[in-house]
């Protein structure tokens, strides 16, 4: 096979076999994805606790506090109905990340077993497999969330699980990749020659040395997955109004035209902190390669057509 | 080239329709008949219920019903309004234009913003780099939807150098209208295209072909357009293609916030009204033009780099 065209640095990219290159037990993150580390507990934190660290209920109106300021009563100020804003952001965290969890979980529940199916048995198995999610692949994620919505309401749990199987192919390529690479590798063989039956061998040895890779890809997928949701909450699609969501209150329109723009900072600065830290985390995770979604695109076409040679 | 071009579009032509069948059953399979949006909360009689299915086709046989659709999308008829009983191409017609115009007015931010940014990040190693670096990597974290509050609040409501709602009418009507959102659809996309022209630019740069043009005295110039922006062409084409490919859906959500009036708008009024043809055409529409979009920036990457074109049709 001719050398690919695309950038080496691209192909560089794939995580084919990729290790990292510390010791795997040592948990030496550097500062910058220490720091996001802490953001990330943080802000779980705040969303486990929301009860107990939240200054209030998140829904009651004081309607003689509609848009002041931070305040003892309220530090970060109220909205348009006095709700505070402080609480509603903590109690929002809750909606806005157990969303993006449950999104990468079934993605990852679904794709794992397909990619190491594909990896393992090559052939039609494989070529079956990757023309489903070739097909998934064409429609954009958004738009199969929209059209979901469309057939079941708006809600937020038409809109989690379309966004699931729209990451899917996303998932499952790249474990796909890196699982087909680390299967020629001499060490499978030899534990093959063992009499060490296939599922022992995956569970054991293969997903055990791809979880670096998986664990980084999954907290990379976890922010597109925070950010397509919140768009869909913005555009009252997933999570309803009442409810406390970042998304639902970046979509307050009239108070930011009527020169309140209090909550929706608030609510902008906490959604691009997290997408920011879980991209630093995630991309140290998988050994600082770029793998932000159009090179990930780019790189699982290469994959694709160079299956497609074989 | 033309082989490698047919081989592409047969493969365009599966996709485009698996994915009309999935847009057109998926429609269909969802809970309550098409016909029930029609007679809204009044329960109708049996009879004009038969007769409304009847005049809507719904009568027949499904694949029949599927087949005679996409007979008339492919002659140009994308069908009638459920809500509004109006022509779902001419409906769509105003739509189309300002989502083009939005789409193309980012894609020509994020050529400039992120090509231009990611080149100088790589010709001036130090501080100016390490600037560019950190924010290239926050803008890659800052949503179209966050990007889109902020800059109404401080452009238009603040300062008021554009108007924060709508679309008005002419040329700079339409400029000064889709500045705010196309700047925010173009940050993601931006920081994206910057970081690859850099990484890209970068590896050209520390190559040895540019070592030699270098020893050989050519000009600062001459070495950044023919070595390395020539050579770094292919991966950052290719990534922009994608993003600009991607726009197409983050449209809806920037013209919901500014109330454009484009596809996306449209879009997300028929999904709450439940005006399936409309939906329907608008996907299938969007579909088509990402997935066009996507075989263009791979025409283009493999005009300028012959191997690929080798690489894929062997």
């Amino acid at each position: 096979m001719t050398a690919p065209a695309v950038d080496p640095d691209l192909v560089a990219a794939a995580p084919t076999g990729v290790r990292p290159a510390r010791p795997r037990r040592s948990l030496n993150l550097g500062p910058t994805a220490a720091l996001a580390l802490g953001v990330l507990v943080a802000v779980t934190l705040l969303a486990a606790l929301a009860p107990m660290v939240a200054p209030g209920d998140p829904n009651s109106a004081d309607l003689l506090a509609t848009f002041t300021g931070p305040s003892p009563a309220h530090w970060l100020g109220a909205d348009a109905t006095g709700r505070d804003i402080a609480s509603r952001l903590i109690y929002g965290a809750r909606t806005s990340l157990i969303g993006p969890a449950v999104i990468v979980t079934l993605s990852l529940v679904v794709s794992l077993p397909l990619a190491m199916a594909a990896a393992w048995h090559g052939g039609v198995i494989a070529f079956l497999i990757n023309r489903v999610l070739d097909i998934i692949f064409s429609v954009p994620g958004l738009l199969l969330a929209i059209l979901t919505v469309s057939l079941f309401g708006p809600g937020l749990w038409p809109a989690v699980i379309s966004l699931a199987v729209a990451y899917l192919p996303y998932v499952a390529r790249l474990t796909m990749a890196a699982a087909e690479h680390e299967r020629r590798l001499p060490y499978i063989d030899a534990l093959s020659v063992q009499g060490q039956s296939v599922t022992r061998i995956i569970s054991f040895h293969l997903l055990r040395n791809l979880a670096p890779v998986i664990a980084g890809q999954a907290t990379i997928t976890f922010a597109y997955a925070l950010i397509d949701l919140a768009s869909l909450s913005f555009l009252g699609l997933a999570v309803q109004a009442p409810t406390a969501d970042w998304g639902v209150m970046m979509s307050d329109r009239d108070a930011v035209l009527q020169g309140h723009p209090g909550q929706v900072i608030a609510a902008g600065t906490l959604v691009v902190a997290t997408v920011l830290s879980l991209f630093v985390l995630g991309s140290r995770l998988s050994g600082d390669r770029p793998t932000p979604r159009g090179i990930l695109r780019l790189l699982l076409r290469r994959r694709a057509q160079q299956a497609g040679q074989r | 080239m033309i082989r490698f071009t047919v081989k592409r579009l047969l493969g365009l032509a599966v996709t485009l329709f698996a994915a009309s069948f999935v847009i057109y059953s998926s429609v269909y399979a969802s809970p309550g008949s098409p016909e029930s949006v029609l007679f809204g909360s009044r329960s109708p009689s049996p009879a004009t219920r038969a007769a409304v299915r009847q005049y809507l086709g719904l009568d027949q046989p499904f694949l029949t019903r599927y087949l005679g659709w996409l007979g008339h999308v492919l002659s140009g008829d994308l069908g009638t309004s459920l809500v509004s009983q109006q022509d779902v191409g001419s409906r769509l017609a105003h739509p189309v234009q300002v989502t083009c115009a939005l789409v193309a007015y980012a894609a020509v931010l994020i050529v400039v913003a992120g090509v231009g940014l990611g080149l100088l990040a790589a010709l001036r190693p130090g501080p100016v780099d390490a600037a560019i670096s950190v924010g290239v990597s926050t803008a890659t974290a800052i949503p179209a939807f966050v990007a889109a509050t902020v800059t109404v609040s401080v452009f238009a409501v603040t300062l008021g150098w554009f108007p924060a709602y709508g679309l008005d009418g002419g040329a700079t009507g339409w400029v000064r209208s889709l500045t705010l959102p196309a700047v925010s659809l173009a940050v993601i996309a931006s920081g994206l295209v910057a970081r690859i022209t850099r990484a890209t630019a970068r590896e050209q740069l520390a190559s040895e072909h540019v070592q030699t043009a270098v020893a050989r005295g050519l000009s600062q110039a001459r070495l950044v357009r023919s070595h390395v922006l020539r050579n770094a062409a292919g991966p950052v084409i290719s990534v922009t293609g994608l993003q600009i490919a991607g726009l197409l859906t983050g449209a809806v959500v920037v013209e919901q916030a500014f109330g454009l009036g484009g596809l996306g708008q449209v879009l997300i009024d028929s999904v709450l009204q439940k005006d399936f043809p409309v939906v329907q055409a608008i996907c299938l529409l969007l579909v088509t033009a990402f997935v066009l979009l996507n075989l263009l920036a791979d025409l283009l990457v493999a005009r300028l780099d012959p191997r690929l074109r080798r690489a894929v049709t062997a």
